[in-house]
């Protein structure tokens, strides 16, 4: 089947197997392959990416259910000339290690941002809780959310 | 030649600076590279066939239905690979039983052919043109089993049922360390005795990067190249080659590019792994294999499993006499490549922790039995010593109404006494514990405790303190020794410091990345001794095709041994530079002085930069050809002559709602001498990293199987990973003691957070209720029973 969608502002238009994941699409029809499979369970996380803005875990959509919508992914929000804020505070916080699951962590913490105009510890703690991190024990990763949000325009209490 | 001016901007990128990571841009951007990223033309596609019983005889492959799927290409079975000559996978480490009989190791066949040993275990493979094909050619194949009773229990492993032929009691060595008549002997005067019997529990590791390979076989010259998951990429190639019998070394070319955690569980050789070259060969095409979680579940080597009895002397003024201890340690169904050595050589070695115990005897049973092979995971055999010393000294200051403190106190081994000779085989160098458990009881503000427990009791809350001085032993070496002991690779490093005719440095190192930030590490190092501008250095690793040869990164070792060999290869490319220089500034080299990117002839004003000197050894016009060759190139292998011994003081402020089990992490303090430090942001995010998943095992990660051996924690759903609101933030400091005897001063960071943490929420938590032992992981159900008095 066709599949027509935005992808980093980009129009696509892909023939897929109706049981194509949308993460697949990505990587495999696409060759986003910054986006990640964690997991068979859709806990991990490290496939988040945004459709219409707000994150979605790609390995828990079949690409179909993308048909007509604006895809974000790692590679769209920023580059290393023009990292976006979240990125930078990655960096500068030392908010990851072997990089596995960190272009699902900052899609999530992104979106959370987005939608957070007021964030503490405890929040970003707790809406980080669908990504799972096996090498920051998360510490940096908050600051670095903490760090962001400040540029992006969140209160921080 | 003029005099220059050195570069400043050197010293804020070299040795001691918080340098922001070099590979974070690609990771950041999502331009990361790893195994499945890749693709190579042609390629097709595997799925493993894998048992779905704990111990069961194959008794016949059916492949016709599978082989009518589309886009099936092939079925392959362990015994096709047996036929094709392919030998088992080996156990690196020979260890010894008390009677001197080499360890029991029952033959590890990649694809197993005849049986079966535990769920999960490969015993064929479907290749197909997609990933879908291959798994439906799976679905279809039609195996018979003979179901056969499984083992499963660790403490009543030796008690159960034979899994293999040749292997009575089912136990690969009963292996000893310590005098044990002398320890007898101590508790034959003891005061006091403390005992105590503590699980430590079964972990899988799960980088979050699950284990991935693709098999290239070059028909042309009949080689491969295999594109894998690896920590180590070399030893991959040696056991390959010499015990697989895949292909001869220089017929091998492994490749591990960015690779997504490792924690151990990247170390070993797969069967996997092995299975995708192989069967490239036989398909005549390129074959990728990425594990679902749920075969990282069943089929990555797990951790720790041990069960434990341990028995403390002590005196009448609370002096350590003697420690005695008996722990049966799970292998799993056969000898993954280092899984004799952890609960051998890399426990029962650690036992006298920082303490001044005169008289230790341990003895180990490493068992087999049903359940997934088990081998290093981050701390290796140090956690779980860790954890037997600091939960059974914690006991007997209970037992004995002395502050745990001061206990530790009067036991410590004190900084004048280094070297120190433990009565478990092991010198270390230096150290000062005091110092570290004094910066992190002023961090958790001891003397606070109480009015904070009262506090708390007043809101209906227990609140506990826990501590954990723990000491590890980082930088496997040297080998003299460990090859004596039973290991059967060096634990050397290479390094190779390659200057650029323009001056740039590329730098290869026998190490490996895989989160650890060794591209900027290791390029500080070499910029901050070459005074070359770290963004002209370039660390390459993780490549047999590249680099000469490595042991990889395992056990902390990397920037203890790889980043000696690297000062050793920097210290060659210096020398040679002094005999160019000298040359060309008509001088002599013991008269010319290096520092931060110039050379010099000293008291005079007539110098080169070190982008001169690599130019002129490159393009030789002025040069002493007669004694030097061309070329600004060095290499070096380094081999420790001893340990490192990172040690320090975790403390835990637990905060338990009785109504609820739940334990709340108030506070986690981590005070570790690591040595020098290298860059100090890296060393604290691998603290950091350490603890969580030292908490983790503490509060919530538990493998278990049931009693026929069904992995029942075999996904994210059912294994509980520590996620960001289950944690603190961590208060993580240093203190420094250098290690006396590599040139860079370093210890090792990698593992302390998970080696010491167990023990510190465990006698937080203990504390808080007021009960001896609650068996890990302290889960809310537990703690409230425990809370209960049940």
């Amino acid at each position: 089947m066709n599949v027509t969608l935005t992808v980093n502002g980009e129009a696509r238009s892909v023939d897929v197997a109706p049981n194509t994941l949308l993460v697949e699409l990505l990587r495999n029809h696409l060759g986003l392959s910054g986006t990640h499979v964690g997991c068979d369970t859709s806990q991990c996380g490290a496939c988040t990416v945004h459709m219409n803005g707000a994150s979605v875990k790609s390995c828990t959509m079949l690409a179909a259910q993308a048909a007509g919508s604006e895809i974000t992914t790692i590679e769209g929000i920023g580059t290393p000339e023009r990292l976006h804020p979240m990125q930078a505070a990655f960096r500068e916080c030392h908010a990851l290690q072997c990089g596995f699951c960190t272009p699902g962590m900052i899609m999530s913490a992104i979106d959370l941002v987005k939608n957070s105009p007021q964030l503490d510890e405890a929040a970003v703690r707790h809406g980080l809780e669908g990504n799972i991190c096996r090498c920051t024990g998360y510490h940096n990763i908050v600051r670095a959310v903490l760090t962001a949000a400040t540029e992006m325009g969140s209160r921080i209490s | 030649m003029n005099s220059v001016m050195s570069d400043p901007a050197v010293k804020k990128t070299g040795i001691g600076a918080s340098v922001r990571r070099v590979e974070d841009i690609r990771f950041i951007t999502g331009r990361g590279r790893y195994t499945d990223d890749m693709n190579q033309p042609g390629q097709v596609y595997a799925a493993f066939l894998r048992s779905p019983y704990a111990r069961a005889r194959v008794v016949s492959v059916d492949d016709a239905a599978a082989l009518e799927v589309d886009g099936v290409l092939a079925v392959l079975t362990g015994r096709q690979m047996a036929a094709d000559g392919l030998g088992d996978l080996p156990c690196g480490w020979l260890v010894k039983s008390k009677d001197g009989t080499d360890m029991r190791q029952p033959p590890h066949p990649p694809l197993a052919a005849e049986r079966c040993n535990y769920v999960g275990e490969p015993y064929g493979v479907v290749i197909g043109t997609s990933i879908a094909a291959a798994r439906e050619g799976a679905d279809a194949v039609m195996t018979e089993f003979e179901e056969l009773e499984a083992v499963v229990s660790t403490a009543d492993a030796t008690k159960s049922v034979q899994i293999y032929d040749n292997v009575p009691a089912n136990r690969s060595y009963q292996w000893e360390l310590g005098d044990k008549a002398a320890t007898d002997a101590a508790f034959a005067r003891a005061a006091h005795v403390t005992k105590l019997d503590i699980t430590n529990n079964r972990l899988i590791p799960n980088a979050l990067e699950p284990r991935a390979a693709i098999g290239v076989y070059e028909r042309s010259n009949e080689s491969f190249t295999i594109y894998t998951t690896s920590q180590n990429p070399h030893l991959a190639r040696l056991v390959l080659s010499a015990f697989v019998k895949l292909a001869p070394e220089h017929k091998l070319r492994i490749v591990a590019p960015d690779v997504g955690g490792g924690f151990g569980s990247k170390i070993f050789i797969y069967p996997e792994e092995t299975t995708v070259a192989w069967a490239s060969r036989r398909i005549g095409r390129p074959v990728k294999w990425t594990a679902e979680r749920s075969e990282s579940f069943l089929s990555d080597a797990h951790g720790r499993d041990h069960v434990t009895h341990a028995e403390l002397a002590l005196d009448a003024q609370g002096q350590f006499l003697g420690l005695r201890v008996k722990t049966i340690a799970n292998l799993g169904a056969y000898l993954s490549t280092f899984a004799s050595s952890v609960p051998t050589f890399l426990y029962g070695t650690l036992l006298a922790g920082q303490y001044r115990t005169p008289a230790i005897h341990v003895e180990v049973d490493g068992v087999f039995t049903n359940t997934a092979p088990v081998d290093a995971y981050r701390g290796a055999g140090r956690p779980e010593a860790t954890y037997v010393v600091e939960r059974i000294v914690e006991t007997a200051a209970r037992e004995l109404k002395i502050d745990p403190m001061e206990l530790r106190r009067r036991n410590f081994i004190q900084p004048n006494q280094f070297p120190y000779q433990t009565p478990v085989a092991l010198v270390y160098d230096t150290g000062d514990y005091e110092a570290s458990l004094n910066k992190a009881l002023e961090r958790i503000d001891y003397s606070g405790f109480a009015a904070r427990k009262a506090a708390s009791a007043a809101r209906g809350l227990k609140r506990g303190i826990g501590f954990s001085c723990y000491i590890e032993a980082c930088g496997l070496a040297p080998s003299k020794l460990a090859t004596a002991l039973g290991a059967g690779v060096g634990l050397y490093e290479s390094g190779e410091v390659r200057v650029n005719p323009t001056g740039s440095v590329t730098v290869f190192t026998g190490s490996h990345s895989h989160g650890q930030g060794h591209e900027t590490t290791f390029a500080q190092i070499v910029s901050d001794r070459l005074g070359v501008p770290i963004e002209n250095v370039e660390v390459v690793h993780g490549d047999t095709g590249r680099i000469e040869f490595g042991l990889g990164t395992y056990g902390s070792r990397s920037v203890a041994v790889g980043g000696s060999a690297l000062m050793k290869a920097t210290d060659k490319v210096i020398a040679k530079g002094k005999k160019i220089a000298a040359y060309m500034l008509e001088s002599e080299p013991d008269n010319i002085d290096f520092d931060t990117g110039v050379f010099s002839v000293r008291a005079s004003n007539r110098s080169m930069t070190f982008g001169e000197v690599a130019f002129a050894a490159y393009v030789p016009s002025n040069y002493p050809l007669d004694e030097l060759e061309p070329g600004l190139s060095e290499k070096a292998f380094y081999d420790p002559q001893n340990f490192t011994y990172p040690a320090g003081t975790h403390i835990a402020e637990v905060e338990i709602d009785p109504e609820i089990g739940v334990v709340k992490i108030a506070n986690f303090v981590a005070v570790d001498d690591f040595g020098k430090v290298i860059n100090p942001m890296i060393v604290e995010g691998q603290v950091h990293g350490g603890i969580a998943q030292g908490i983790g095992q503490a509060l919530l990660e538990h493998g278990i199987y049931d009693e026929t051996g069904q992995l029942i924690t075999g996904s994210f759903m059912d294994y509980c990973m520590p996620r960001a609101d289950d944690l603190p933030n961590f208060s993580v400091d240093t203190t420094v003691t250098a290690c006396t005897h590599n040139p860079l001063g370093v210890k090792g960071c990698g593992e302390a957070g998970a080696i010491a943490a167990p023990a510190a929420i465990m006698n937080a938590v203990t504390d808080a209720i007021g009960v001896k032992d609650v068996a890990m992981p302290a889960t809310p159900e537990r703690v409230w029973r425990a809370c209960r008095g049940e």
